[in-house]
């Protein structure tokens, strides 16, 4: 399949090199190397075949009638056009747009992406993206390292699964394993922070909304962080940042995050695209591509790749990042989004999914046995403390409902909920319904 | 390529400058006009030490970057802002367009303008 | 072209949610909405469609990078990659989600058996995102030994600039192995630069310049004799499919593309995705979120004892390994050969109508790809790489790779791939020669190639000396 020539053009193209055969072609591989046997693997397949196969991987995944897990993949509302523009076959099947005379439409689109990705942090400048929001918070953290500056502090409210990407990297490039800000009612201990801090602190990441979906002081952090000559990084909800005060606001040097719920769909978990954004003077310390405004040689505006020298292919070992790959697919998808959306969709989504997320709060700690952990002012996602975890999921999954995430805290069953603009308020009620029958029964 | 006589060059193509203690640093002619149009020059800090044969500065153009290395050993006392902001100075005068001011400690070999004319001739 | 922002109606909404007000406990409200455009759909879709009109695909025609394989993207896996099915959540209980997982464990086993390897891990990104994820496993290896002396990672000169990059995030110090006249891997050279300092050897066969270096087996010898490991980089395992696995060469670790060889699109820079391999020594130290089977023939997700962490969020980019896998299942191991064999075919023809004009490095057939120089025409005409590439633009080609690898002066890397015809060949190598006439004799005509395209040659050192990131 997908090779398109006739045994006559073969021969043809034999002759014409002058070899009798294809395997005349590998002489070069060793006998010792070369496979005398098929590998091991089921023949070829037509595609309809495939295609059964391919629905029945699908089928065997349970299809939720409502999601309300969130914890750092949200289901959330993508229009029709963000789907159709993603699925235009140039933008699919391009390369990276190194040849700019052949790919203003690719290097449009991630400047454009990187103008919106700023209106929305309120940063100066954004690169066209990473792999997911976790390698960019630990990108951020490299951008951040000097010498005499390289240790690293995150709070325990930041998403555990970035915890973790951020500690595999800078243990490989620092030898040491980043410091934990303990929390207090799920939020950033300021006090502990600023014992935390010294003259070798090169960052300080929280994340806002934070994992429990807290809104933190983050201005206070912020302070605290420069005060000590360390830099402030903000791993960011880019739903949140429709409403919320956006990290510039709060005095972040560099706001980071994930850009999935901006139209990519759950997919399991990728493919998804982490944002980079910074203040100006960190510029050229942001890794991966980034696209700049120009002139060609009769003065039309167009757009390149611009600071290259910054990248792997030029510095190699000197590089700051190994970064080649951005995630520009995706990244043209959340522009489609973030375009067609605007600022009141983006402000909509938020709005519709807060008051859902006040609105399931207010009828579960109606429950007796239900209370919320931490209180505080949040954004669309909140954790309340129950008698049984394992009670509450199954029941919401006998009835298609994927409940909030099982959580321990202090020791405690917990679970951590998220509303979104997708959650109609009948299922908030059938929920709240379902989770009282496993309390109570 | 203009090589002044005047000054004195290492074998990595960098010019040097003596004033007493007080040494100036920049790239000559033929550096800039291998690297084409320099977009961005990465300057030490006042105060750093450098040393002999390690890399002092780096100067970008838009496909590749060149290391900078000290021919002396010694503490940074100034670098030329001016760069900053207009890194093509470089490509426009590259014995006008200096990089850093250094309280040289002690020499590396340096070539008169003689040697390294030959040495550009040997080369190219 | 216009910009987005050019085409907003200041206060447009396209009502795709309903109207909702912020509660009112909520003080932590940003000063300003959100700078975003405001285009009615009907203008979004013809300002996408004027984008895709300037963007050019494999669709569009020959698109034969030099390591990069760009294949032809099957229009199936897009139908595959959509369907609802697959839109779950990554945080589901695994009971919930045997599917997806059956999909990953699916795709480790074939990608086992294709490149000779006891474990496959599909967590990485990218490329460079498997490198980096197979180096720290070649350190934790080390670690585990007592061994903390062994820093170095050899690296030949002819290396894609992320294996050096890689090595350095990974902690590595690198050493540069020099290249034979004849474009391989230097034994003396290698051999006196291996030592008990050596913690592994990066290595890409066929290599950079398109040949199959002969010697792997004592290469790959000489690093095991001083206790180093060493990674295979999969960017050229377009080559060798069913023909050559790096485990029988002696690797014992190795990352794939699956946007390279496995079809998977190159969506305008991403996403891809870089699987990492290894032998079974090295599987305890695989990274967080590892698929495996359990008894009872369900899967679960696993972080291994020794395991050197999380290097991303959840599983990978799942939908990227659906594409891979349908790849996989619908060539099987006949198709997977015959690709490979085909790709080579198609890079020895393409040589072939054009090695009598052109300076080929490295003479003789070459795999999947090969280098040709312009470094004689520089000097002779001042025609230069970058030019015949440009001009190739004017010829509905996209430009091969350009000044890859660094060892060749003024190269250009050919890759055709197996997915194009006989006739498309003979069409690239006619424009090929009609531009060797060009140098000869109208070399203005192509340095300031190209000619055709919407915009010319954009000035890169503007771009550089003052960065415009953003639309104001």
């Amino acid at each position: 399949m997908y090779v398109p020539q006739t045994s006559d053009d073969r021969r043809a193209m034999l002759d014409a090199i002058g070899v009798k055969d294809i395997r005349s072609l590998y002489d070069s591989v060793p006998d010792s190397i070369y496979l005398n046997r098929p590998l091991d693997l089921p023949k070829g397949r037509p595609e309809y075949a495939v295609s059964r196969m391919m629905e029945a991987y699908a089928e065997n995944n349970r299809r939720y009638r409502a999601i309300l897990r969130g914890a750092g993949a949200y289901d959330r509302y993508t229009p029709a056009i963000v789907r159709r523009v993603a699925a235009k076959e140039d933008f699919v099947t391009a390369y990276t747009p190194y040849q700019a005379e052949v790919s203003q439409g690719v290097l449009q689109s991630i400047f454009e992406y990187q103008t919106m990705i700023c209106a929305l942090t309120g940063m100066d400048v954004s690169n066209a993206s990473v792999y997911d929001g976790a390698t960019a918070a630990a990108e951020a953290c490299a951008m951040c390292r000097e010498r005499g500056k390289t240790g690293v502090l995150i709070s325990e409210s930041v998403h555990p699964q970035v915890r973790e990407v951020v500690a595999t990297y800078v243990e490989s490039a620092t030898g040491e394993r980043p410091t934990l800000i303990p929390t207090v009612g799920g939020m950033t201990d300021a006090d502990a922070l600023s014992k935390l801090l010294s003259t070798e602190t090169a960052c300080v990441l929280t994340q806002q909304p934070n994992f429990y979906g807290l809104i933190e002081d983050a201005e206070k952090l912020a302070d605290l962080a420069h005060s000590a000559g360390s830099r402030y990084i903000m791993s960011v909800d880019p739903t949140s940042l429709g409403v919320m005060k956006t990290p510039r606001e709060y005095g972040a040097d560099i706001a980071v995050g994930d850009g999935q719920p901006l139209g990519l769909g759950l997919s399991f978990g990728g493919p998804s695209l982490g944002f980079m954004t910074c203040v100006s003077s960190l510029t050229r310390r942001l890794p991966g591509r980034i696209v700049g405004e120009t002139v060609d040689n009769e003065g039309r505006r167009c757009y390149v790749l611009t600071l290259q020298a910054r990248e792997q292919h030029i510095r190699r070992e000197k590089a700051q990042s190994n970064i080649c790959s951005n995630q520009a697919l995706c990244a043209l998808t959340a522009s489609v989004y973030l375009a067609s959306m605007g600022a009141e969709g983006l402000r909509r989504a938020a709005c519709l999914s807060m008051t859902g997320a006040r609105t399931l709060l207010r009828l579960l700690t109606e429950i007796p046995g239900i209370t919320r952990a931490f209180p505080g002012e949040f954004f669309d996602e909140f954790v309340t403390f129950v008698p049984d975890s394992g009670r509450i999921s199954d029941i919401l999954e006998k009835n298609n409902i994927l409940g909030g995430l099982p959580l321990t805290i202090d020791d405690k069953p917990a679970i951590l909920w998220c509303v979104t603009e997708t959650v109609s308020e009948d299922v908030l009620h059938r929920t709240a319904q379902l989770v009282r029958k496993a309390v109570e029964g | 390529m203009t090589i002044p006589e005047n000054l004195l060059y290492s074998k990595t193509h960098e010019w040097v400058e003596k004033h007493g203690e007080t040494v100036r640093v920049g790239i000559t002619d033929h550096a800039q006009d291998s690297l084409g149009d320099i977009v961005f020059v990465g300057l030490p800090a006042v105060g750093d030490r450098v040393e002999i044969g390690k890399s002092l500065a780096d100067v970008e153009s838009v496909k590749a970057v060149a290391e900078v290395y000290s021919p002396v050993t010694g503490v940074v006392l100034s670098v030329n802002d001016a760069l900053v902001s207009s890194p093509e100075l470089i490509n426009e005068d590259a014995y006008a367009a200096w990089l850093v001011e250094i309280a040289a400690e002690s020499f590396e070999d340096l070539l008169d303008a003689a040697a390294y004319g030959k040495l550009l001739e040997e080369e190219g | 072209m216009k910009l987005v922002f050019e085409r907003s109606l200041p206060g447009f909404v396209n009502n795709y949610l309903q109207d909702c007000t912020i509660p009112a406990d909520f003080s932590s409200v940003r000063a300003q909405k959100p700078s975003l455009p405001e285009v009615p759909e009907s203008e979004l879709a013809r300002h996408y469609t004027t984008l895709a009109s300037q963007t050019r695909g494999v669709n569009g025609g020959f698109y034969p990078l030099g390591s990069c394989t760009m294949k032809y993207n099957p229009a199936a896996h897009e139908a595959y990659a959509a369907l609802p099915g697959f839109n779950v959540h990554p945080l589901a209980p695994p009971d919930a989600v045997q599917g997806c997982m059956a999909v990953l464990w699916d795709t480790q086993r074939a990608l086992c058996e294709i490149c000779g390897m006891d474990e496959f891990a599909l967590q990485p990104a990218a490329g460079a995102h498997g490198e980096y994820a197979g180096l720290l496993l070649i350190r934790a290896f080390h670690r585990a030994n007592g061994d903390t002396v062994r820093r170095n990672i050899l690296i030949p000169d002819s290396a894609h600039g992320t294996n050096p990059a890689s090595a350095a995030m990974a902690g590595f110090h690198v050493v540069n192995v020099p290249s034979t006249s004849e474009g391989l891997v230097d034994l003396d050279a290698l051999r006196s630069l291996a030592n008990e300092e050596t913690a592994g050897l990066m290595l890409t066969n066929p290599n950079t310049v398109g040949l199959f270096d002969r010697n792997i087996e004592e290469i790959t010898r000489i690093i095991h004799d001083v206790g180093g490991l060493c990674y295979y980089d999969g960017a050229n395992l377009n080559a060798v499919m069913g023909i050559a696995r790096p485990g029988d060469m002696g690797f014992d670790v190795v990352h794939v593309n699956l946007h390279k060889t496995f079809s998977t699109p190159h969506g305008g820079g991403g996403p891809g995705s870089g699987p990492v391999g290894c032998k079974a020594f090295l599987r305890r130290f695989l990274p967080a979120g590892h698929i495996i089977k359990q008894s009872d023939g369900s899967y679960i997700s696993e972080t291994p004892e020794s395991s050197i962490g999380r290097i991303k969020l959840f599983y990978g980019n799942f939908l990227v390994i659906v594409r891979a896998l349908a790849y996989i299942l619908t060539l099987g191991s006949d198709g997977l050969k015959q690709a490979s064999e085909i790709a080579v075919l198609n890079a020895n023809y393409l040589l072939s109508k054009i090695s009598d004009l052109y300076d080929v490095p490295y003479p003789g057939h070459c795999m999947h790809e090969f280098v040709i120089s312009l470094d004689r025409f520089n000097k002779s005409h001042n025609v230069r790489a970058l030019d015949i590439a440009k001009a190739l633009i004017d010829c509905g080609i996209h430009p091969p790779t350009m000044y890859f690898p660094l060892i060749v002066q003024e190269a250009l890397m050919f890759e055709p791939t197996e997915t194009e015809t006989l006739a498309t060949l003979d069409e690239a190598a006619e424009a090929l020669r009609s531009l060797y006439r060009m140098i000869l004799e109208m070399p203005e005509h192509l340095q300031n190639a190209p000619h055709n395209t919407a915009i010319s040659r954009p000035d890169e050192t503007l771009a550089a000396r003052k960065p415009h990131l953003t639309f104001q």
